[in-house]
């Protein structure tokens, strides 16, 4: 089953696709412009230390956000596996 | 003549763009600044079939907005000075996000040629690229290349030459943004054809669209066209409200959506993937790298080895350069007749510029360990880590390098950690980032500590320079916090970054790095260090001594001279001022030779009394005398020579001070006690305080001076510690308080150029204040806690 949460809800690993993009201004606009676009497939590489900022691999590299700007990004993602 | 093309390089960071620009240009590169701005520009030149192909390298961008400086550099040097060409470097193994700056430039227009980098590293993960193929989806020529091993630089150049034969037009590639945005586009494109004032610089639809995207540069331009600027506002705001009520976004982010559909439109086709995109080497060594456990530990280690390495390396160098200096003063000593002139060059020019340059061996190897880390990519790890922590305190995952560099591990040097400040986007972070740097515990601090804690804490000086170490960073991070939330208030800035993956630096690539750092570091240790030097020698030496004081010294000098040639005790040996020159001569060869200095003492000067005087003499002040070896006749003698050596000493030491005194650095550190006193600083403190701002290391020379000690040399600590120690004006808690106080008090001369070189004359003038007042404030606090707890005693 299928679902849209924030990007910063994904845990390590889990795979989506970015949605939409709800950030404006000048956070919108890097965060575009790094290739976060609508329909792009993205995975969760991991968390720094502290939890914060998330890598997250978009197509062929890897790009770092604060859980902030995750906030901003909507994924759509298979229903995670019970625990 | 040759016929000159000028072609622009650009490129995302992490292209490969440097690579290209190093292979093409070789070493043959001038280094400049954009005008205004302290955005580097390199220019470099290459002959190819007959051509001068000049090439200009514009910084890294992602994209072409107004919002980064470095983006609005780039596409102000594509507009006002037309280059001929643009040689876009593309990333391979990424091609749709580095298309998407490759598809701004078809949009303005300019002549493009794709240089389609990393074509090996793209096979090795499965991504085969058609260039073919690509170039005519694109309709622009497409190079495949591998820049680091040099594959395709050729046929660039000559693409480059051909392209540049025909004559080439802007031509503007339309992209569609659905029927709304286009509709929009095309009124606002008519709008700004029937109006002149763009001057035909800019491409209309471009502009059309930069006015979409709500571009505040085009949009001032426009407003000199007060109608055309109003009806192109309406259509803005129109279309604003109808693509956020229909799609719940802004037209930017719909332009940016559409830009990257049209690329994956191109890729799809361009673009054949062997294997799944699952973890590539990279990403499989960063599992343990950014762990969370292994992480932050070996980026400990990774730390402690670039000290390691940087002070193990540039050990010997700085030695070599040490002895060149010294041969050099002493060249120019024998030289130049004794007086002002030799005190100027030997104290001012030589002493000041042997300080900066002696720690280009140093700056140097760090520079290289940066550069390491830099074009590994292990750097943007390091930031990765480290942004959860300085972000609370207004800083950025990239300040930490800088802070690093300045001194965060004891030993660094704030004039290349200002320059690291450079990775750092947002100018607010960077000025709070630089504003902080003079903090840290840097090279020329160190030996001001050693002398204190060696005189005052000797009891765990490794445990005190930890604890310096943490308050260092401590004051340097909370400092950032007040200036962040005071002064440079404002939010914090996107950490939308890239980690770019793995790869092993090319030597070349890391030489000319670490090169062109250390060489601006080095131009500036030439010009304005020399004339500060000069400027602080000048101050501790003029006025000097009136020349009634300078009377007095020298009858002092004479009576005791004469006291001594008339002693009984000497009679024999010394019986007049001649015999006392070479007597002199004598004792100070012999004192060099019986020290393991080089020079050798001469076996024909081993024979007559004053030699015998000698002997004795020296044995007598080094107590280390095997009383059989000493020839008793001279005891009288020998106990009077050295008894009269240590008055002549002691009547030059207090001319030196009291000449130190009679300044204007002596003037103004007296002046400083109305401010001082309260830290229990005096006059002879505030002179050392006050030379210390040419460079830290003057801190400890000049208080020898002023403690009359005469030349103090800063490797040679343990007589100024027991000085100090043994003064009733000293005890632990005003050492401790004169610590913090020069931790904290100013940036160097050099460092406030680089600061006032990084931002401007305002924040560099301001960091001075700013660091005096947080130094004052603090010292201030220690020393009056401390009295109240009895620590003064």
């Amino acid at each position: 089953m299928k679902r849209l949460i924030k990007m910063r809800e994904m845990s390590d690993n889990q795979k989506g696709v970015v949605k939409k993009i709800s950030a404006t201004g000048d956070m919108g606009r890097r965060i575009r412009e790094m290739g976060l676009v609508s329909e792009v497939q993205i995975q969760i590489q991991g968390h720094a230390p502290l939890k914060d900022p998330v890598a997250v691999k978009v197509k062929d590299f890897t790009l770092t956000l604060r859980n902030n700007e995750a906030s901003h990004i909507l994924v759509e993602v298979n229903e995670p596996k019970l625990p | 003549m040759n016929k000159k093309i000028t072609i622009a390089l650009s490129g995302n960071p992490n292209s490969g763009k440097t690579t290209v620009f190093n292979a093409i240009t070789g070493a043959r590169q001038q280094i400049a600044n954009y005008p205004g701005v302290t955005v580097e520009k390199k220019v470099g030149r290459v002959n190819h079939k007959g051509y001068v192909v000049e090439v200009v390298d514009l910084p890294g961008t992602y994209s072409l907005t107004a919002y980064s400086l470095e983006e609005i550099v780039a596409r102000d040097f594509l507009i006002n000075e037309r280059p001929d060409l643009v040689v876009d470097i593309v990333d391979a193994s990424n091609l749709d996000r580095n298309l998407y700056l490759a598809v701004q430039f078809m949009e303005l227009g300019v002549p493009l040629i794709i240089a389609l980098n990393m074509v090996d590293l793209a096979e090795t993960r499965g991504i085969d690229v058609d260039p073919q193929l690509l170039s005519s989806l694109l309709d622009i020529p497409v190079i495949p290349m591998v820049a680091r091993s040099n594959k395709g630089i050729t046929q660039l150049l000559d693409k480059v030459v051909e392209a540049a034969n025909d004559v080439q037009e802007w031509h503007t590639t339309v992209i569609s943004y659905g029927m709304d945005i286009d509709q929009s586009l095309y009124e606002i494109e008519s709008i700004i054809n029937a109006s002149e004032v763009l001057e035909k610089k800019f491409p209309p639809r471009w502009a059309a669209l930069k006015c979409l995207e709500g571009d505040h540069l085009i949009l001032d331009v426009l407003k000199k066209d007060v109608k055309a600027s109003q009806r192109i506002d309406v259509i803005c705001q129109g279309i604003m409200k109808h693509i956020m009520s229909t799609l719940e976004e802004e037209p930017e982010g719909i332009i940016a959506d559409y830009r990257y559909g049209y690329i994956t439109g191109i890729t799809k086709k361009a673009v054949k993937r062997k294997i799944d995109s699952r973890l590539n080497f990279s990403d499989q060594i960063d599992k343990v790298l950014t762990n969370r456990i292994i992480g932050p530990l070996f980026m400990i280690a990774v730390l402690y080895g670039i000290y390691a390495f940087t002070f193990w390396g540039s050990e010997a160098p700085i030695l070599w350069l040490e002895t060149f200096f010294n041969w050099l003063r002493g060249g120019v000593s024998s030289v130049i007749p004794q007086g002002f002139l030799q005190s100027m060059i030997v104290s001012g020019v030589i002493d000041g510029m042997g300080g900066v340059l002696g720690f280009v061996p140093l700056i140097m190897f760090m520079f290289f360990s940066i550069a390491i880390m830099e074009d590994s990519g292990y750097m943007a790890r390091v930031a990765y880590m480290l942004d959860r922590v300085l972000r609370w305190f207004g800083l950025h995952g990239n300040s930490v390098m800088a802070l690093i560099v300045s001194g965060g591990i004891s030993g660094g040097c704030a004039v290349p950690g200002a320059m690291a400040t450079r990775t750092l986007r947002d100018p607010k972070e960077r000025i709070a980032t630089l504003l902080v740097l003079p903090f840290m515990n840097c090279g020329a601090k160190l030996p001001v500590y050693a002398v204190l804690i060696a005189a005052f804490f000797s009891k765990g000086q490794a445990r005190m320079l930890f604890i310096l170490t943490i308050l260092s960073w401590a004051f340097a991070l909370f400092a950032a916090k007040l200036i962040r939330s005071t002064v440079l208030r404002g939010d914090k800035t996107p950490f939308v970054m890239e980690l770019p993956p793995y790869r092993a630096p090319t030597l070349k690539g890391l030489f000319i790095h670490t090169w062109e750092r250390t060489w601006q570091y080095i131009k500036k240790a030439g010009t304005v260090i020399l004339g500060f030097s000069i400027l602080i020698w000048a101050m501790m030496t003029f006025p000097g001594l009136s020349e009634v004081q300078v009377k007095t010294f020298e009858e002092s000098r004479n009576g005791l001279l004469e006291s001594f040639l008339a002693s009984p005790d000497i009679k024999t040996c010394v019986k007049n001022k001649k015999d006392l020159v070479a007597l002199n001569r004598l004792y100070d060869l012999y004192n060099r030779s019986m020290n393991n200095d080089e020079s050798v003492f001469p076996d024909d000067l081993k024979k007559g009394p004053l030699f015998g005087m000698t002997q004795v003499a020296f044995f007598m002040e080094h107590k280390n005398a095997t009383e059989n070896k000493i020839d008793k006749k001279y005891l009288k003698g020998a106990s009077r020579y050295i008894e009269f050596r240590g008055k002549m000493r002691e009547i030059e030491l207090l001319k030196q001070q009291m000449a130190l005194k009679g300044t204007i650095a002596g003037w103004i550190g007296r002046k400083l006690e109305v401010v001082t006193r309260p830290l229990g600083f005096d006059y002879r403190t505030n002179i050392a305080l006050v030379g210390g701002f040419a460079a830290k290391e003057v801190v400890i020379s000049t208080l020898g001076t002023a403690y009359s000690l005469g030349e103090t040399d800063t490797d040679d600590t343990g007589s100024l510690s027991e000085r100090l120690k043994n003064d009733p004006g000293w005890n632990p808690l005003k050492a401790f308080t004169f610590i913090i106080f020069t931790m904290l008090y100013v940036p160097c001369i050099v460092t406030v150029i680089m600061i006032r070189k990084e931002s401007s004359w305002k924040w560099a003038g301001f960091s001075i204040g700013f660091n005096l007042i947080i130094a004052y404030f603090v010292a201030l606090v220690i020393s009056k806690a401390g009295a109240v707890l009895g620590l003064g005693i």
